[in-house]
């Protein structure tokens, strides 16, 4: 599948390669370019291949809650709340962002691109016993991240909606008018950087694209999305999250609320409990060798006791870090730890999962 | 549009090889760079390390991916270009000019499997 702004990415030679089903940009000039344009001025990222579903009715809010790990009730129209979806045992669906819709009794909730048929199924098959209606939306919709320290002088100077956009502070959103349509402005991203998700139709997006790329700011492909998130200690789906890993043991725990009946509660609050076998850990090592997805991780004495899930010499901060998924007993901080990268093996020790210091917009 | 060398061979993994008596200067062509994108690390054997053509012998590393180093040639290392461990991005800059190792060749008949400027560009054109 393509993203609408399949030709755009062609057009600015991006090397394209697919991802969750699409042919997506994963990058135009460098990765390192590319990273340091969004922590240090401004980037955009297509990421019209996210899905978005839309709960409504009057149990909407009920259901959405059963099916979401965090709290939705006493959270105002206007707000973005992350969470989970869970399987009974405590796997994970996906992990997705909701948003409280103006309308009363309307939710958008935004599911990750490789998981769009099987989270619609899931959401579809829970929804039958409230009394709310679902759609899937992914096809009616792009979307633009744009993301970095100056993301909110470049939205004001290219599309205006001052006002509107100053007063968004993080994890909120409002509706404005484009070409007469409906387009989302959300203080929302993935980089560890303040900027907005704009959604929009395919028809608006192209042209905000083009309207950006016309002010000077840069295209970021995929692969840069991933060296920022990391660095800001998000989980990526597949990486850190999936139906093994729970959010428990994802280090997610601050999103799962338990004064609320959801499916997956009771095996998540087991885990809670202590009986867990994994916990995912951020490890540093000393040296500039890169830990990378599938690599292990043992002890001194050469017992594995553990996996790399993602790892970077990061750009940001220079240094040769990744998440693990590690036993339980090796997950406190400082514990030392190395990783075996080809025939050798690095020393290193259990660190902070965020690596960068976010700077969000209070 | 990769920058192919004359006077040097190539290997099918995409390291070039110059001769220079009984000596192979050893780096990796300017499409391998290019196709990685910024290398950000070089994982290099030691002087003395015995290289059988067609093994991994180090790696580069960029921001995505790992890449091993296939060794175009048997013999022995003896001299290791360890200006890389810390300008890694000198490969990127000219991956001519950046010579990785020289070896010492215990066979020169090696030579006969690897590629002219002429085959290596086919290879890549492919």
């Amino acid at each position: 599948m393509k993203t609408c702004l399949y030709d755009e990415h062609v057009a600015l030679g991006a090397k394209i390669s697919p991802f969750a089903g699409f042919d997506m940009p994963i990058q135009y000039s460098s990765i390192v370019e590319e990273h340091n344009a969004v922590r240090n001025n401004v980037g955009m990222f297509d990421v019209s291949h996210m899905g978005e579903v839309f709960v409504e009715g009057p149990q909407a809010e009920e259901f959405v809650n059963y099916i979401f790990t965090n709290e939705i009730r006493g959270f105002e129209a206007g707000k973005v709340l992350y969470g989970m979806m869970c399987y009974p045992a405590g796997g994970t669906v996906d992990d997705l962002l909701v948003y409280r819709e103006f309308q009363k009794d309307h939710f958008l909730l935004v599911i990750n691109a490789a998981n769009i048929d099987k989270d619609f199924d899931w959401i579809l098959l829970h929804s039958r016993a409230f009394d709310c209606k679902v759609f899937n939306a992914s096809d009616k919709w792009g979307q633009i991240a744009l993301q970095g320290p100056s993301a909110e002088d470049k939205l004001i100077e290219v599309l205006g909606y001052g006002e509107e956009a100053k007063s968004l502070g993080f994890y909120t959103f409002c509706d404005v008018l484009y070409n007469g349509n409906r387009l989302i402005l959300s203080r929302t991203g993935y980089t560890g950087e303040d900027g907005f998700e704009l959604y929009g139709t395919p028809e608006d997006i192209v042209e905000i694209w083009k309207k950006f790329i016309a002010a000077g700011v840069t295209p970021c492909g995929l692969g840069c999305r991933d060296t920022l998130r990391f660095e800001a200690g998000l989980p990526l789906y597949g990486d850190e999250l999936s139906p093994e890993i729970s959010p428990v043991m994802a280090g997610l725990g601050m999103f799962c609320k338990y004064e609320k009946d959801f499916i997956g509660k009771e095996a998540l609050l087991e885990q809670k409990a202590g009986n867990i076998g994994r916990k995912l850990v951020g490890i540093e090592i000393e040296d500039k060798a890169i830990p990378r997805a599938g690599y292990p991780v043992e002890t001194a004495d050469g017992k594995e006791v553990g996996i790399v899930t993602t790892g970077y010499h990061s750009i940001s901060l220079d240094k040769s870090i990744c998440f693990a998924l590690v036993d339980k007993e090796y997950s406190a901080l400082d514990t030392p730890l190395s990783i075996r990268i080809r025939k050798k093996v690095f020393p290193g020790k259990v660190v902070k999962k965020r690596f960068y210091q976010t700077n969000y917009k209070k | 549009m990769s920058k192919i060398l004359e006077g040097v061979k190539y290997s099918p993994t995409h390291e070039w090889v110059k001769i220079e008596g009984n000596v192979a200067i050893i780096g990796v062509s300017d499409f391998a760079q290019e196709e990685m994108g910024d290398i950000t690390y070089v994982d290099l054997p030691e002087e003395g390390d015995k290289l059988v053509a067609g093994e991994e012998f180090g790696a580069l590393e960029s921001v995505k991916a790992s890449s091993d180093l296939i060794a175009p040639v048997s013999g022995t290392v003896i001299e290791v270009n360890t200006a890389l461990e810390d300008e890694p991005e000198k490969v990127n800059e000219d991956a001519f000019a950046a010579w990785i190792i020289k070896v010492e060749l215990s066979d020169t008949s090696d030579l006969d499997d690897l590629l002219d400027a002429a085959a290596y560009k086919a290879l890549i054109e492919k």
